[in-house]
């Protein structure tokens, strides 16, 4: 990507996007480093300089707990604002999330079905998956789903993302009804576990986790820059974006492929956290501007600082215990949104 | 050159186009002119492929549905007839889209040139969003500008294709933007462009295609197509063409207003 610079000209923002850029990254350190010396045990991280010193229980809370907790919630928090963005780029509405396309119906239609009829699986899928049965049917949810709408709107080599957009609002209600059912049937222990799944949480972070999800997370990650300019092409409509020189259809494929993976893969570790994708881009947007060149990787980055606050306030807030990290988005992430939707109100067309 | 051969076109059951064979030629205008509904933003769309069509468009002789879509960009630019963009980009950001496909270095001072040639520098800064229909249009016209700032690259012509470049234009901007199209064609390259009003067209035109009906009736220069009897089969009603006598202008007047049964 070759920054374009007007010299003579006003209009640019990207010295500004450049700089929110540099702060969000001296930000997201001091935010992990909150988050690694923050918990419910009270050990600080100033343990870490008495090296071999180190209490064995100091060092298993740091590496085994709070390390993996802190890594997922970056990856998972990146993951979600970055494919929250380029939906919005891609569907050309700032209001599109992950959520409408199907992929957060499918996961959560898949999780659903694993912890309401887990128990009836085979015996050897349960040996081999273990407590991985849940993440890696939200994540087998995603994906499924949004292969079938994307079968759904192609023809003859182009997706039309108006059919993809409805047909996600089909398949979000279908999935909610098989959901209904299952929630129906299900008994008092798995109510419990899909209420808290479903409000998300990261308490249940772990290395295994982290090794299986992760590195999707990051291959979606990485890939989402390169969408930069795709997306701002797509702006200007499909058939604009093609008269100025894009492989249309590979952005939109590409475009699809990463949502999909970065949004299965967090729901697969971290439950249902909403807002995430809705309100990180639109701020950066306000922000700093539309263009994708910045939003996609500053988005990335205010992602994992947005939630790796959350999770410091879900497990601070009434601890020893936490709150589901969900809640804890919704609350600060929904009055913020209106907030700002009133106040620019007629002023820019959303 | 630009050579359309037996451009159909069925949208649902009907038959949109009837099979036009055309040809446009670089450092000329060519402008098509013709009812509402008889086809020409249909050809135009069929000629930049926005439209699924039979028979073939070859563009500087390169049959255009065999080149890639930046290989197409780096030949032509493509003003739609209206333009929505999603998001609040800045006027000199839109106009920068522009040189998604470019290739040259040298770029840095293309947008405040292509800015300056429809009159919308001072507005660089602005939300595009906030613009009047017309700045809006000559914005996205300096969008385009941008893509083929260079009307002949390497001895090759570039081609600009129009849809109604100047519908939502006050007078003195729709003639700024004639004014561009001939100094393109003039400088070399080849322009293409929809228009309805058939004084700008005569003002501009090199070479006009009527349409009518789905069909093409005539193409060559303006005395030669647009004839009174001509104009009256296309259109309807009368129409008397002339020119002025010191500078030979072409016009056309209405001979009577419409609605009494003329």
């Amino acid at each position: 990507m070759v920054a374009l610079d007007c010299p003579r000209l006003e209009g640019g923002r990207d010295h500004q996007a450049r700089l929110t850029c540099c702060a969000l990254a001296v930000a997201l350190a001091v935010t992990m480093l909150m988050s690694l010396s923050h918990g419910a045990s009270g050990v600080s991280l100033w343990s870490l300089t008495l090296g071999d010193a180190m209490p064995a229980r100091d060092r298993l809370i740091l590496w085994e707990i709070r390390l993996p907790r802190m890594l997922t919630g970056i990856l998972v928090g990146a993951s979600l604002a970055m494919a929250g963005a380029v939906m919005q780029g891609l569907f050309r509405n700032p209001l599109a999330d992950p959520g409408l396309v199907g992929v957060g119906a499918g996961a959560g239609l898949g999780a659903v079905l694993a912890i309401v009829l887990g128990g009836m699986a085979p015996l050897w899928l349960g040996a081999a998956l273990g407590y991985h049965l849940v993440p890696v049917a939200a994540f087998l949810g995603g994906w499924l789903s949004t292969l079938l709408l994307y079968r759904v709107a192609t023809r003859s080599g182009r997706t039309s993302v108006a059919t993809m957009l409805l047909a996600g609002i089909a398949l979000g209600a279908l999935a909610g009804a098989v959901t209904g059912v299952l929630v129906y049937i299900a008994d008092d222990r798995q109510l419990r576990d899909l209420t808290f799944w479903g409000l998300g949480s990261l308490g249940g972070a772990s290395w295994p986790k982290l090794m299986a999800a992760g590195p999707v997370m990051i291959l979606a990650l990485v890939a989402a820059p390169f969408l930069a300019r795709g997306l701002n092409g797509l702006a200007l409509g499909e058939a604009a974006a093609h008269h100025i020189g894009l492989p249309v259809q590979r952005v939109k494929t590409v475009a699809i492929l990463t949502v999909a993976a970065a949004t299965g893969a967090a729901v697969a570790v971290a439950g249902g956290i909403g807002f995430i994708g809705i309100v990180v881009p639109h701020l950066l947007r306000l922000a700093t501007g539309p263009d994708h060149r910045f939003l996609l990787i500053n988005a990335g980055l205010a992602g994992a600082i947005l939630l790796l606050l959350a999770d410091l306030i879900a497990r601070s807030i009434i601890a020893p215990a936490e709150l589901p990290i969900g809640i804890v988005t919704a609350t600060l992430g929904a009055p913020v949104f209106l907030w700002i939707l009133l106040r620019r109100r007629g002023v820019v067309d959303l | 050159m630009l050579v359309a051969e037996d451009i159909r076109v069925v949208l649902g059951k009907a038959a949109v186009l009837h099979g036009i064979t055309a040809e446009a030629h670089a450092g000329e205008v060519t402008v098509i002119v013709g009812p509402n509904g008889s086809g020409k933003t249909t050809l135009l769309r069929a000629l930049t492929g926005d439209v699924g069509f039979r028979g073939r468009v070859r563009l500087n002789g390169r049959d255009c549905s065999e080149l890639q879509a930046w290989e197409l960009a780096a030949l032509r630019g493509v003003l739609p007839q209206a333009s929505a963009l999603a998001f609040p980009f800045t006027v000199a950001e839109v106009v920068r889209l522009g040189l998604t496909a470019a290739v040259h270095a040298d770029r840095g001072d293309l947008v405040a040139r292509a800015l300056a040639a429809v009159d919308m520098l001072g507005f660089a800064a602005r939300l595009y969003q906030e613009l009047s229909g017309g700045q809006q249009a000559r914005v996205q016209l300096a969008r385009v500008l941008v893509q083929v700032w260079e009307p002949v690259v390497d001895g090759v012509p570039r081609w600009l294709f129009l849809d109604e470049p100047v519908a939502s234009l006050d007078i003195a901007h729709q003639l700024d933007v004639i004014g561009l199209m001939r100094g393109f064609a003039e400088r070399g390259g080849g322009v293409v462009s929809v228009l309805h009003d058939l004084n700008l067209t005569a003002m501009v035109a090199d070479r006009v295609w009527l349409m009518d009906q789905g069909r093409l009736t005539g193409q060559g220069s303006v005395t030669q197509v647009l004839t009174d009897e001509a104009l009256e089969r296309a259109y309807g009603c009368r129409l008397r063409v002339g020119c002025l006598p010191p500078a030979g202008g072409w016009f056309a007047l209405p001979q009577a207003v419409g609605g009494q049964g003329t």
